[in-house]
């Protein structure tokens, strides 16, 4: 990988370097996920010269077709079977607001809403959410547009590294409709499969909070 | 993780010959079913599970919570966990059903996982989850590298000099004090197991859990009714305050008349090798009166029997403890 212009021996600025998402979008292009066709297609496509579309009917041995719908748009693509939701949200359909953390269900930074109840997409085979209506953090909100739950966020200060934060606002938003009690130790208790290494989670629960109160 | 055929299945008979394909339905079975995929998934990526094929069973009509015309609860094998465990009736009438099950896990994984999926679930020792190691559980004849090894988590009661794993589900230490009843569709037909039957100790073949055969699908379980005026609790302790496996758990079910108990159900979680029912503490407490003496005695019985490892003999006073507080809320 190139740290230098090959016309200059003026050092690359860091907006000039590779960046790290494209520079493992083009590595990994010629992973086990392959997206052959979407009906609508990625927002962020990382298509690349390497990721060319297979030939008409070939498929690649291990992978079945499926047909997923993320964020209100259908997807139709051809995975292996055991690629998990999260895996194919991230590195086939560019979604990489959903984290992958543990991939053992443990830490919570994968939580998607699968049919408006929050689940850990790392346990999930994308394969059998063929019928499901799946909502990732792109889907919840936008910079312009944010959920109050972002924003609450915001405005809390409820991160500090930021890697769990999307997890921690998906399970924040699923919370606001499940039967909790009001208290703080409700929000702590709702909250504990999503884990904060920094420790941001007197943050996290304020913010969780004052939406709660609002509401 | 090892390459696998998923198939969906629409139908009870499908599934059961599906299942049946693979010579078991224990340890190491081919064909698995999934439905939540919450404790399979994890197994399969660490390649202690290594079926052949899938069988996704989440479309079979099995996810109701139902009331029983003659009293009592069925529920469907699909019925996820935070669906069981919010069921008005649940809450109402097996409190200790409900807060089992919501003291277990974090809420996307109840979100995902099944009544069934829940029963079946497999053990948390490091040894089993680590394919370096060897485990008469995940493979027989390789050892039991818990003994001597880590075994801070693991069982006290029910063990055996070839594993001494725990079974780590809360929901199932509260089904056992209910006496519940498992229902299972094969190859035979169609049988009903109480739940005390249902669990195998491990003995000389850990990799057996359970008395289901190849082709067996848990179609559902049935909760008998409780006498009039009986109260259910479910205490956990451990290692943190949320999102952990027990150390040590206690369900209890308990009707009392006047001072004196008269019907009682005791189980233990985190401290046996399969949910465990204590016939001993129900014997000691049966027509006592609700004194923090006679629950110490039935503690004393409960445990007994107990073997602790190198790491684990905290867990035999603690599980005293914890099943004579329980018992003390039960009966305030």
């Amino acid at each position: 990988m190139p740290t230098q212009n090959d016309d200059s021996s003026r050092p690359m600025t860091s907006l000039e370097k590779l960046s790290r998402r494209a520079f493992l979008a083009r590595a990994g292009a010629a992973g086990v996920v392959t997206a052959t066709a979407s009906v609508a297609a990625p927002k962020a496509s990382a298509t690349s010269a390497e990721q060319q579309p297979s030939p008409p009917g070939a498929t690649i041995p291990g992978t079945v077709p499926i047909t997923l719908k993320v964020n209100g748009e259908t997807y139709k693509l051809q995975i292996d079977s055991r690629a998990t939701l999260l895996d194919t949200l991230r590195e086939t359909l560019q979604l990489t607001g959903t984290k992958k953390g543990c991939d053992h269900g443990q830490c919570g930074a994968c939580t998607v809403h699968i049919n408006g109840r929050r689940a850990n997409s790392c346990l999930l085979f994308a394969a059998m959410q063929q019928n499901a209506e799946i909502t990732t953090i792109e889907g919840l909100g936008a910079p312009d547009k944010m959920h109050p739950v972002q924003a609450a966020f915001v405005e809390h200060d409820g991160y500090q590294c930021g890697y769990c934060t999307s997890g921690q606002i998906m399970s924040a938003a699923a919370m606001l409709h499940e039967p909790w009690g009001p208290s703080d130790s409700d929000v702590r208790e709702a909250l504990s499969g999503n884990i904060c290494r920094c420790g941001a989670y007197p943050n996290i629960v304020a913010a969780v909070q004052s939406i709660r109160q609002r509401a | 993780m090892q390459p696998f055929e998923l198939i969906t299945v629409n139908s009870i008979p499908d599934a059961v010959k599906a299942q049946a394909a693979s010579p078991t339905a224990q340890q190491g079975a081919q064909v698995r079913f999934i439905a939540g995929g919450t404790n399979l998934v994890d197994y399969m990526k660490l390649s202690v599970e290594t079926p052949r094929q899938l069988v996704d069973i989440n479309g079979l009509p099995l996810d109701k919570v139902e009331l029983e015309s003659g009293g009592g609860l069925k529920i469907g094998a699909l019925a996820r966990n935070t669906d069981v465990a919010n069921h008005e009736t649940v809450k109402a009438q097996y409190p200790v059903l409900s807060q089992a099950i919501l003291s277990g896990a974090s809420t996307q994984l109840r979100n995902m996982a099944t009544t069934a999926g829940n029963l079946l679930q497999k053990t948390r020792c490091v040894y089993y989850r680590d394919t370096a190691f060897g485990c008469n559980k995940r493979q027989p004849g390789t050892g039991c590298s818990a003994i001597g090894g880590h075994n801070r988590m693991l069982a006290i009661l029910g063990t055996s000099n070839h594993c001494i794993a725990s079974n780590p589900s809360d929901q199932n230490v509260a089904l056992a004090a209910l006496e519940a009843t498992v229902h299972v569709t094969g190859l035979k037909g169609d049988r009903a197991t109480p739940i005390a039957d249902f669990y195998t100790l491990p003995g000389s073949t850990p990799e057996r859990e359970t008395v289901l055969e190849a082709g067996d699908l848990v179609t559902h379980i049935t909760i008998p009714p409780l006498p009039a005026g009986t109260k259910s609790l479910y205490l956990k302790l451990r290692d943190r305050a949320s999102f952990e496996f027990a150390l040590a758990s206690a369900a209890i079910v308990v009707k009392k008349n006047g001072d004196r108990i008269e019907f009682v159900r005791v189980a233990l979680g985190g401290v046996g090798t399969k949910p465990w029912r204590s016939l001993e503490a129900e014997h000691a407490l049966h027509g006592k009166t609700a004194t923090p003496a006679n629950f110490r005695i039935a503690a004393e019985a409960a445990l007994r029997s107990a073997r602790p490892q190198s790491q684990n003999g905290f867990k035999v006073e603690l599980a005293k403890r914890c099943l004579v507080h329980a018992l003390t809320q039960a009966t305030a």
